[in-house]
């Protein structure tokens, strides 16, 4: 039995209890976001996503669709408020993306690019974080960093189902951590898919840089807006 | 009472810098100096970074010769991983032929805007034109035909960089033991052929020929001032080929005397037994000199004209080159040439070198192939690696080190202007002495040939300091007392 809703005043079919922001990539609505995964369970960190719900502002990843829900996309509000939370990003951490190896291939970049974001309205912070790099397949860049928790909860250790990644402090001290020795009980082929989930350039894999030519990185070839429409992880 | 003439800042130069002049009692030059005064520090903060990041991060470090900087880093690269020279291996033809397309292509765009943009106004208005018509758009106003021919030539030059780097500026091609992508069919049909607003690769030769005619046309008028302007003697340096002619991408380092006999000649791997760096304290660029011979007799020049005296000739590949080097040559009947703006003639050449360089590496299949990259095994790691390429302006060297987690614990940049920087003092000295020496009125025309000298060499003080340079140079007269009289600021 389907639901009826409207997104941006257009009726939608959609399946009870199916995920707002998969139902909007479904019809054609593209939403952006920055710690969803299509297919993985809603972190709901980022905010990125946020839409009016019957008036609220709600991030899409979280809501399940239902009867009667009026749904607004394409609202001022609301894409103000998307705008400001890329632009924190921006500012929070360092990213400079002329010179990061996830360039071309980065979520916070092309989000940006879908957005048509220009200038932080916020000043940077210039963080300090340091890097680390004693994991045998890993660098961590923690100053791009932008608390996703992908990695958190998405990665685990095959034989314990232990979590490899953590956020270690709180407020502006806290910082991505890496058990290494489970760390390197990955394979290659696991950890360059770890490296892949990083939305930044945070997760590097040591040793690989720079091997897409410009003009045929993942999101110069299709871009990010039409992955998500398509129904493709990211 | 003696005088201080100030230029500051130099302008049509890449870089912020100034020139002090000494003038004593009797108005004679007693001294003078090119001060360069930017910082910037990137051999600091590449420190820390992962070792891939090296080639791309220090290219930044120069707007004009990013790609020489891209590859100097990319040969060091290669040496850290072992796959480079240093262990006796070689990236793949296509590789290199695809990193040497790109060198040349910037050789091309390099050389034509600081020929054409920053010194033409002199060659063709005069050293003493009045300023607003001596810049690039007195040019546009003159000839705007021939403004258009040079922005046509420079442009296929960047389309060029665009086709194997990604980017006009600071794109990525070299990965470690290789290249991130071939050359493809339609792209070199569009260089070869032209398209929509691009000329093709014929045309380009035909434009690099006119800069030869102009130098031409300009010595012809002006011989004695040429000829005459800041002779300096100079060992000169280049990369060689095993025929000891320059090779642009790779090869030994051969230094050689007024009589172009070899002084020496090593792997660049060793230029730290060789080479030695001096200090002032009134500027931030070093004074590089062969320790063998001390900083005076041992400083060298590198550029075009350092080029042209160590090449015996180019190969017959690149006949209209060949000829116009020899013509080069006999000019000086077998004498390495000293006069700094005979250094506008090695570059016209070396633009129309480039030219057919390029045009033969288009018709090489090579670039097309496939084979991009070679994988070292983990045993091959060196962690240190030098790479040295001849960049537009001269030799440039980039030396790394990177643990064995891959993070780079230093780096040595050794660029083209830094190790002229004795031979442009020098030059000053010459010019200022020449156009300044017992002159109770001094001109902006005289205060100009001075900048004339020095962009002679197309100094890129910003990669010399790795200095945050957006400003040029500055010249002050100063006399005797340490009074200011004269100066000539811009911006």
């Amino acid at each position: 039995m389907s639901v009826y809703l409207t997104i941006d005043g257009k009726t939608i079919e959609a399946a009870p209890g199916a995920t707002l922001i998969d139902v909007a990539a479904d019809n054609g609505v593209y939403i952006p976001s920055l710690c969803y995964m299509r297919g993985k369970p809603c972190l709901g960190t980022c905010r990125v996503c946020s839409v009016k719900v019957n008036g609220n502002l709600m991030a899409a990843c979280t809501v399940k669709v239902a009867a009667g829900m009026e749904v607004a996309v394409d609202d001022a509000e609301a894409a103000d408020f998307r705008n400001a939370l890329v632009e924190i990003n921006f500012s929070e951490g360092n990213h400079n993306c002329p010179s990061c190896e996830k360039s071309g291939r980065c979520e916070l970049q092309a989000v940006g690019y879908e957005l048509g974001m220009v200038a932080s309205r916020f000043p940077y912070r210039f963080a300090k974080r340091s890097r680390e790099d004693a994991a045998r397949h890993f660098f961590l860049e923690r100053d791009r960093c932008i608390f996703c928790q992908r990695c958190v909860e998405f990665v685990r250790d095959e034989e314990t189902g232990r979590k490899i990644f953590s956020i270690d402090a709180r407020g502006w001290k806290a910082e991505i951590v890496i058990d290494v020795a489970l760390a390197d009980r990955m394979t290659g082929e696991r950890a360059a898919e770890v490296a892949e989930m990083c939305p930044v350039g945070c997760i590097i894999e040591k040793g690989r840089g720079y091997d897409d030519p410009i003009g045929k990185r993942k999101y110069e070839i299709k871009s990010l807006r039409q992955r998500v429409l398509d129904g493709e992880t990211a | 009472m003696t005088r201080r003439l100030v230029i500051d800042p130099v302008t049509r130069i890449e870089g912020h810098g100034k020139v002090t002049i000494q003038l004593d009692e009797a108005n004679r030059v007693a001294g003078a100096r090119l001060h360069v005064v930017e910082f910037r520090g990137f051999e600091k903060f590449i420190q820390g970074h992962p070792y891939w990041e090296a080639p791309v991060l220090l290219q930044r470090v120069c707007g004009i010769c990013f790609v020489s900087h891209h590859l100097a880093g990319a040969k060091a690269l290669d040496d850290i991983v072992g796959v480079g020279h240093a262990s006796g291996q070689q990236i793949t033809p296509t590789a290199e032929k695809i990193r040497r397309f790109g060198h040349y292509a910037q050789q091309l765009q390099s050389h034509v805007a600081a020929y054409f943009f920053l010194t033409a106004p002199e060659m063709l208005f005069g050293v003493d034109a009045a300023p607003e018509k001596r810049n690039v758009l007195g040019l546009v106003e003159a000839d705007p035909e021939f403004v258009r021919r040079v922005v046509a030539l420079r442009k296929w030059g960047q389309e060029a960089i665009v086709s194997v780097l990604g980017k006009r500026m600071h794109g990525i091609s070299s990965v470690p033991g290789g290249v991130n992508d071939h050359l493809g069919p339609e792209a070199r049909d569009r260089l070869l052929h032209g398209a929509d607003g691009l000329i093709g690769l014929e045309t380009v030769i035909a434009y690099a020929q006119e800069a030869l005619e102009l130098f031409y046309a300009y010595h012809d008028k002006e011989r004695a001032l040429i000829d005459g302007f800041a002779e300096v003697p100079a060992l000169n340096m280049c990369l060689v080929d095993e025929g000891g002619n320059v090779d642009y991408y790779h090869g030994r380092l051969r230094i050689v005397d007024k009589n172009k006999n070899v002084v020496d000649e090593f792997d660049y791997h060793d230029y730290l037994d060789k080479f030695s760096e001096a200090t002032e304290d009134w500027s931030y660029m070093k004074f590089p000199y062969l320790k063998a011979l001390g900083r005076e007799a041992g400083s060298v020049r590198v550029g075009p004209l350092a080029r042209a005296n160590v090449t015996r000739s180019y190969e017959d590949a690149t006949p209209l080159a060949k000829a116009a080097l020899e013509r080069f040559h006999d000019y000086t009947g077998g004498k390495a040439n000293d006069m700094t703006l005979h250094t506008n003639w090695a570059r016209a050449i070396e633009i129309l070198h480039s030219a057919e360089q390029l045009r033969n590496l288009l018709a090489d299949p090579d670039l097309q192939g496939s084979n991009l990259v070679r994988s070292p095994s983990k045993s091959d790691w060196t962690g240190e690696g030098v790479g040295v390429v001849e960049a537009p302006r001269g030799t440039l060297l980039h030396h790394y080190g990177a643990d064995r987690d891959g993070k780079v614990t230093f780096a040595n940049l050794i660029v083209a202007t830094t190790h002229n920087n004795t031979v442009i003092n020098r030059t000053v000295k010459a010019v200022a002495d020449a156009f300044l020496s017992e002159r109770e009125l001094i001109t902006e025309g005289m205060m100009n040939a001075v900048e004339f000298g020095i962009r002679a060499y197309d100094p890129c003080l910003s990669c010399a300091t790795h200095a945050i340079g957006q400003m040029p140079l500055v010249v002050s007269v100063f006399d005797a007392d340490g009074t200011l009289v004269d100066e000539r600021l811009r911006g």
